[in-house]
């Protein structure tokens, strides 16, 4: 059995998807990215061994921040093209915007006709990241998910900085001031919906459709929340963690 | 090298704080430009002169002082440098284009202020570069904001002069800049002591269209899809042009055309042009030693055929007319020329789009980079009308802001290696 394998591994976190020769998902794990990116390619080798998958067999090919550090990967393929296909493959449509909120950056990219038309990466900076949900959420100690429930019930607070740090004790003092962890939620998610919003909306999404991939997927309130704010149907794949690991297996797949 | 410390020492820098620098330099060197394979063998002369670059050339100019001459340090393609010239004068750029120099800016600028005005500020005020102390004069001008400011700064530690640039281009703009030529005429000849006649104008015209042509010829065989040069090796002679001798300039880059021309016929190429995208590159200015662009580019499968910028086209389309006869014409056909060149600083700037088109077109690129120094809000703002007009012309174009620090090289790296995948699908 040949095996098309994709690694992608991301700041926070690397995910790995294994194709059949048909193209067929046979397999996803996610496992957490740690200090060494070439450390965790390692550990991936000896997962992918357990299960079975011999190298010999299989094209390899790594994708994310730490595509450089698979030393036994056939190809390195930037996120970008990764997504874009994995994303197109999942939603199966020609025309598609895929919204990805990564944890150290956020991409927006259009695809047409099947092919990457035009994308857009954010600056420098964590604003309008994962990063910045994670900060701001440890800072009222939740985790996201607890934090997009309390969002739900809360109302009428912004929070304006842009800076993660900035930001941080923006939440702080609005907790000294007494403000509820429900209203500070709210500001919170708000902020990142209109910052990655902002972004999005440079692009023309009259005549495509939009994916939300990345972790941030499996939280139906942003999901909803970037729905309302783009005007536009968002949607999701049980697998939208993985676009960018499987759009890796499918480069995998044209190499087989 | 014994004899450069002498002379750094000598010209009152900060020679423990340069070292620093001097240590850096040649790794980038290396990495940058030896490591390439098959170059041109006239890059040889590029090779000395860069590596060799705080030595060679000031001890030229020392000794030209010596002899009688000025030196007047300039920090834009709108300077004309006929003027000078026709006056005896020498013209030595002074753009700073290291993240090395930041640090000693920032001390006087908002933090916000764009690095190369940083850099060119702190070169001087942290003595640390020896072009920055030879120049006997500034010649700054008004084509953006921080400029302006940072002369008024550099000004209390230097003599400094300031020509207005018009922000326009009607009739009544290009009357304006022929005066402001002849006004900065006036100052070159106290300057120097030497009158300016129109023989002597003259001469200069036909110098500096002698260099412009010869560089034109370096262009042109860039065109060529053998691509007979990198993009590295032919940004490099560009910005060394800027600190060279008008005449050695012409003559060497007219030497690296008859050998870049002989490689286009024996198909003789730095890359596989099958293999291998072709990009433009607009947008803010690269001073020396500012490789950065060019180098993540270049190691990630594509090549830079054209540069539509000051250390690129700018400083070599259209020639002066040479017809003038007296120095009111040939004040007027030196404003001419140099208001073709279309600078985001003036409004409106279609010109600058249909720049890039045509030459997009002229050097059969696949794709289009515009790239800002970060906090040059007018190039910044220029992209979106770059981007549609490219977008209307099917020609792909990728967004980019950078500074001088290698912070963000991985960064860029992705977006450059997935715009050249997004070529190549």
């Amino acid at each position: 059995m040949r095996h098309c394998v994709g690694i992608d591994i991301g700041s926070t976190c690397t995910k790995l998807a294994v194709l059949d020769e048909d193209k067929e998902i046979k397999e996803v794990f996610l496992r957490p990215t740690g200090w060494s990116s070439k450390e965790t390619a390692e550990l991936i080798k000896d997962q992918l061994k357990d299960k079975g998958i011999i190298a010999e067999n299989s094209k390899i090919v790594s994708t994310g921040y730490g595509r450089a550090s698979v030393a036994y990967a056939d190809k390195a393929v930037t996120e970008i093209t990764c997504h874009a296909k994995g994303a197109s493959y999942l939603h199966g449509a020609k025309n598609l915007t895929v919204i990805d909120i990564g944890g150290q950056d956020t991409k927006i990219i259009q695809i047409k006709d099947g092919v990457v038309q035009d994308f857009m990466m954010n600056d420098k900076c964590s604003a309008g990241t994962g990063r910045f949900l994670e900060v701001m959420a440890n800072s009222l100690t939740l985790d996201i998910s607890e934090l997009c429930e309390l969002a739900k019930q809360g109302s009428n607070v912004s929070i304006s900085s842009m800076c993660t740090v900035f930001a941080e004790s923006e939440v702080i003092s609005l907790m000294g001031k007494g403000e509820s962890k429900e209203n500070i939620a709210h500001g919170i998610i708000d902020s990142i919906i209109n910052r990655v919003a902002g972004q999005a909306q440079r692009f023309n999404l009259d005549e495509s459709e939009v994916a939300l991939t990345g972790g941030l997927y499996q939280f139906d309130y942003i999901r909803e929340k970037l729905s309302s704010v783009l005007k536009k149907d968002v949607s999701v794949s049980k697998y939208g963690h993985y676009a960018g690991a499987i759009g890796a297996a499918l480069v995998a797949h044209d190499i087989l | 090298m014994t004899d450069n410390v002498k002379m750094w020492t000598e010209l009152g820098m900060d020679v423990e704080n340069h070292d620093n620098l001097c240590q850096v330099l040649p790794t980038a060197v290396g990495d940058v430009f030896l490591s390439q394979e098959n170059r041109p063998k006239a890059m040889d002369f590029w090779d000395m002169v860069i590596s060799d670059v705080h030595g060679i050339r000031p001890a030229e100019l020392i000794e030209a002082q010596k002899n009688g001459q000025k030196v007047f340090g300039t920090f834009c393609v709108y300077v004309p440098d006929e003027v000078i010239i026709a006056a005896n004068g020498i013209v030595t750029g002074l753009c700073g284009g290291s993240q090395f120099w930041v640090p000693d800016g920032e001390k006087v600028l908002p933090k916000n202020t764009c690095p190369l005005v940083k850099a060119s500020v702190g070169a001087r005020l942290g003595r640390t570069c020896p072009f920055f102390r030879i120049a006997d004069i500034y010649v700054g001008e008004t084509t953006c904001d921080a400029k302006k400011k940072a002369y008024e700064i550099l000004g209390e530690d230097v003599d400094m002069y300031v020509m207005n640039v018009p922000q326009m281009k009607r009739d009544i703009d290009i009357a304006h800049w022929k005066d402001e030529i002849a006004t900065f005429s006036k100052k070159v000849e106290e300057v120097t002591g030497n009158e300016i006649t129109p023989e002597k104008l003259g001469e200069a015209i036909h110098i500096l269209n002698e260099r412009r042509k010869a560089m034109a010829r370096v262009y042109e065989a860039r065109k060529s899809k053998v691509a007979p040069i990198s993009g590295r090796d032919a940004l490099l002679m560009t910005q060394i042009a800027f600190f060279d001798d008008p005449v050695r300039c012409t003559e060497m880059c007219n030497r690296l055309a008859d050998e870049l021309e002989e490689r286009i016929e024996n198909n003789n190429g730095v890359v596989d042009p099958k293999t291998t995208k072709r990009i433009l590159i607009t947008g803010t200015p690269m001073a020396v030693p500012n490789w950065k662009l060019h180098n993540i580019i270049e190691t990630s499968g594509a090549i830079v055929v054209c540069e539509e910028m000051c250390t690129g086209t700018r400083y070599f389309e259209h020639l002066v007319d040479e017809s003038g006869t007296t120095l009111d014409e040939q004040y007027m056909n030196i404003a001419k020329r140099y208001m073709k060149n279309n600078c985001a600083c003036f409004t409106p700037n279609g010109g600058r789009i249909d720049d890039i088109i045509r030459l997009a077109k002229e050097y059969q690129v696949d794709g289009v980079i515009d790239c800002n120094l970060k906090f040059c809000c007018l190039y910044d703002t220029e992209k979106l009308p770059v981007k549609k007009a490219l977008n209307e012309a099917d020609i792909p174009v990728l967004d980019l802001e950078t500074d001088y620090e290698d912070s963000d090289a991985e960064q860029l790296r992705t977006r450059i290696g997935a715009f050249i995948e997004m070529l190549n699908a």
